[in-house]
């Protein structure tokens, strides 16, 4: 048992040392407001993710694509959870280049549901020309593809400041307290009262934050939820299974003078 | 192998093992007289056949919906993340797997260090290893770059990159490696095929690597010689493939805590941008489980040495039962060589740390310093103790140290005594 003991130290020791190399350097901590979505049983806000929704449709979209994302996923479990319904009527709202037709053409129709959600621009080079030279990133997996992940996506759209004394900054450009080098591309974007919120929340920015990032968490990983749920099952079924072969083992090894 | 003949009960039976002798094979594996105070440390081995049947399973799910495209590959990872079921678990328990696949195989590894496992007649057994594990290598650094992330691009053009180093025909070998002049979409769909193929041959030579076992059978904790079958020794099914199994569950909790609440920790935040060959990332740093070999890589101011050094620290290793000449195989025997093992294990742990962090300043120091110390721990350090070091008395046979518990340096100073 006490070597047994000692690979579980090792275990520990190893993890910790991996975790420690892998987070680098942050100039400023991250602001931590809290995600319902974090943990071993963490879910997401259903309302919150409609209305994350609604932030990101209506402000972030219009420079950021989300090319991964289909509208059938907003009515997907775990995800925002609008009825297929409302689902459809949000995919009809766009406009989608199809074809060619039988006579050759291409033809705009109304979205549907399996369509991917429509960029605001037709290319990278459009988005990049149209944002004074910085592409917008996509924003299916934005949370994952930063350090920090929903923090820091949270924390730079807070971070917005008047640059302090001695810093000029070009025009165009932003000083953001969280951003690495402090300086970001994009004006800030959410300022208080920017969307209005259909179940009356109110539309400060803190909030309005909070719920576009919970949404951008769920659309970086869709089956977070699923995850979570097997996982914790998983794991009750390996430890109990584990206990039950730590005692056959033990029965079987006491017919031999030594010990396990 | 086994003393006895095997013969079968079944008349059929008996047939076919004339034929072919798999049922002898079969009662081989289950009677393999292993010795009885093998510790948990032993356990890493079925541990990494384990692994490597998952990477296999899981990694043949994914290809089924993975497109070996520069322009595709990123994009049908997250089809497999979003749209195929339970994709996004294949695809984590294969990611998370390589890095508990590496973190089973540095402990097997340590463990045949600490009990002297690769000495005579083992040599076979640790050089087929030392292959596999190169194998391991090169065949999770390919699986890296499938993803297409920032990461996957720019690790694979540093890595690529090194085969320059060559001289007079380095530029043509990595030219060749990548199939045009930059690492693209020919680079891909090489490393595609051969991370599908590496895998098998790793299977193979497990095959061997289990072969070569049983003709010597186990080391164990004291390093001695034992008979077998004897007292000393416990029939391979059950007692083996229980306390093998048992081991197994608690690796899988472990295992299954990354998967499942932080299957991205041992990643890199960049490879979730797809690869693109005009930005470079900040930092380009390996998979952590590459670190100490790329510390050893930046540590040597002259590329070409610096490669030199990589691939030595790995070669090394390989003639490790050469270095070591002394005669005893436990550490327990071996007060001197146990305190040096724990500075290597130190060593290489911050290796693996320097490595991830920028080569410059203090931290390209300290990696300089620890490069130097691993060679100096086998090239210098390991044949002096064999021929200075004042080892301890070792026991006849197992029975000795056991009684009353697992063996340890000081119940055997006492036997000693008495």
């Amino acid at each position: 048992m006490k070597n047994f003991f000692k690979f579980i130290i090792f275990f520990v020791i190893f993890s910790f040392f991996s975790f420690n190399s892998i987070a680098a350097e942050q100039s400023h901590k991250l602001l931590e407001p809290g995600w319902s979505f974090k943990g071993f049983f963490g879910k997401f806000d259903r309302a919150q993710l409609q209305r994350g929704y609604q932030v990101y449709t209506e402000v972030c979209a219009a420079c950021h694509s989300m090319k991964y994302l289909s509208y059938r996923n907003l009515s997907q479990p775990g995800g925002p959870e609008f009825s297929e319904q409302q689902a459809k009527i949000i995919a009809s709202q766009f406009e989608i280049t199809d074809g060619p037709n039988s006579d050759g053409e291409m033809f705009t129709r109304p979205g549907r549901l399996s369509d991917k959600f429509v960029g605001p621009y037709t290319n990278e080079q459009a988005a990049t020309a149209a944002n004074g030279g910085a592409y917008p990133p996509d924003m299916s997996v934005l949370v994952k593809a930063r350090k920090g992940g929903a923090d820091y996506i949270y924390s730079v759209l807070m971070g917005y400041e008047d640059p302090p004394s001695g810093i000029t900054l070009d025009d165009g450009v932003y000083y953001n307290k969280y951003m690495p080098g402090n300086k970001i591309k994009m004006s800030q974007p959410l300022m208080p009262g920017a969307v209005e919120y259909i179940d009356g929340t109110e539309t400060s920015e803190e909030q309005m934050a909070k719920d576009v990032v919970a949404f951008l968490a769920w659309a970086a990983e869709p089956h977070l939820e699923a995850r979570h749920k097997i996982g914790f099952r998983a794991i009750i079924y390996l430890f109990i299974i584990t206990v039950l072969v730590y005692f056959s083992m033990k029965k079987l090894w006491s017919r031999i003078e030594s010990k396990v | 192998m086994s003393d006895h003949e095997y013969t079968p009960k079944s008349k059929l039976g008996k047939w076919f093992n004339d034929r072919l002798p798999l049922l002898t094979l079969s009662n081989h594996l289950q009677e393999y007289p292993t010795p009885k105070n093998l510790n948990y440390w032993w356990t890493f081995g079925g541990i990494l056949t384990f692994c490597l049947i998952t990477q296999i399973v899981t990694g043949l799910i994914l290809a089924m919906h993975y497109v070996a495209s520069a322009d595709l590959a990123f994009g049908s990872v997250e089809h497999i993340m979003r749209d195929v079921n339970y994709g996004w678990l294949m695809r984590y328990v294969h990611a998370n797997g390589a890095s508990m696949f590496f973190l089973a195989v540095y402990i097997h590894i340590f463990r045949s260090l600490y009990y002297g496992s690769y000495k005579s007649p083992r040599e076979v057994i640790w050089i087929i290893g030392m292959i596999i594990y190169f194998l391991m290598m090169a065949t999770a650094f390919m699986g890296y770059v499938l993803p297409w992330g920032q990461m996957s691009f720019w690790g694979a053009t540093v890595i690529t990159n090194l085969f320059s180093a060559i001289p007079f025909v380095g530029e043509s070998v990595t030219n060749w490696l990548w199939g045009g002049y930059a690492v693209d979409n020919p680079t891909l769909t090489r490393f595609y095929s051969l991370h599908y193929l590496f895998p098998f041959l790793i299977f193979g030579l497990v095959i061997l690597h289990i072969w070569a076992l049983h003709v010597p059978g186990n080391n164990n904790p004291i390093g001695i010689d034992i008979k077998k079958p004897s007292k000393d020794t416990v029939p391979f099914h059950p007692y083996i493939v229980i306390k093998d199994l048992f081991a197994l569950l608690i690796f899988l909790i472990v295992f299954a805590f990354f998967v499942f609440y932080s299957p991205n920790i041992l990643g890199h935040a960049d490879n979730y941008i797809e690869a693109n060959p005009l930005v470079t990332p900040a930092h380009i740093v390996p998979e952590w489980y590459l670190l100490p070999f790329y510390a050893i890589l930046r540590s040597i101011p002259d590329k070409l040495f610096g490669v030199i050094a990589m691939f030595a620290a790995i070669f090394v290793l390989v003639i490790l039962p050469w270095l070591d000449t002394s005669k005893v195989r436990s550490a327990i025997f071996r007060p001197l060589y146990k305190q040096f093992y724990w500075f290597l294990v130190a060593d290489v742990l911050i290796l693996g740390y320097v490595g991830a962090m920028p080569a410059e300043g203090l931290y390209l120091l300290v990696a300089r310093v620890a490069t130097a110390y691993y060679f100096l721990h086998f090239l210098v350090i390991l044949p002096v103790l064999g021929a200075k070091e004042k080892t301890l008395d070792i026991p006849l046979s197992l029975t000795e140290p056991i009684l009353g518990g697992s063996p340890n340096e000081a119940m055997v100073k006492k036997n000693k005594e008495i």
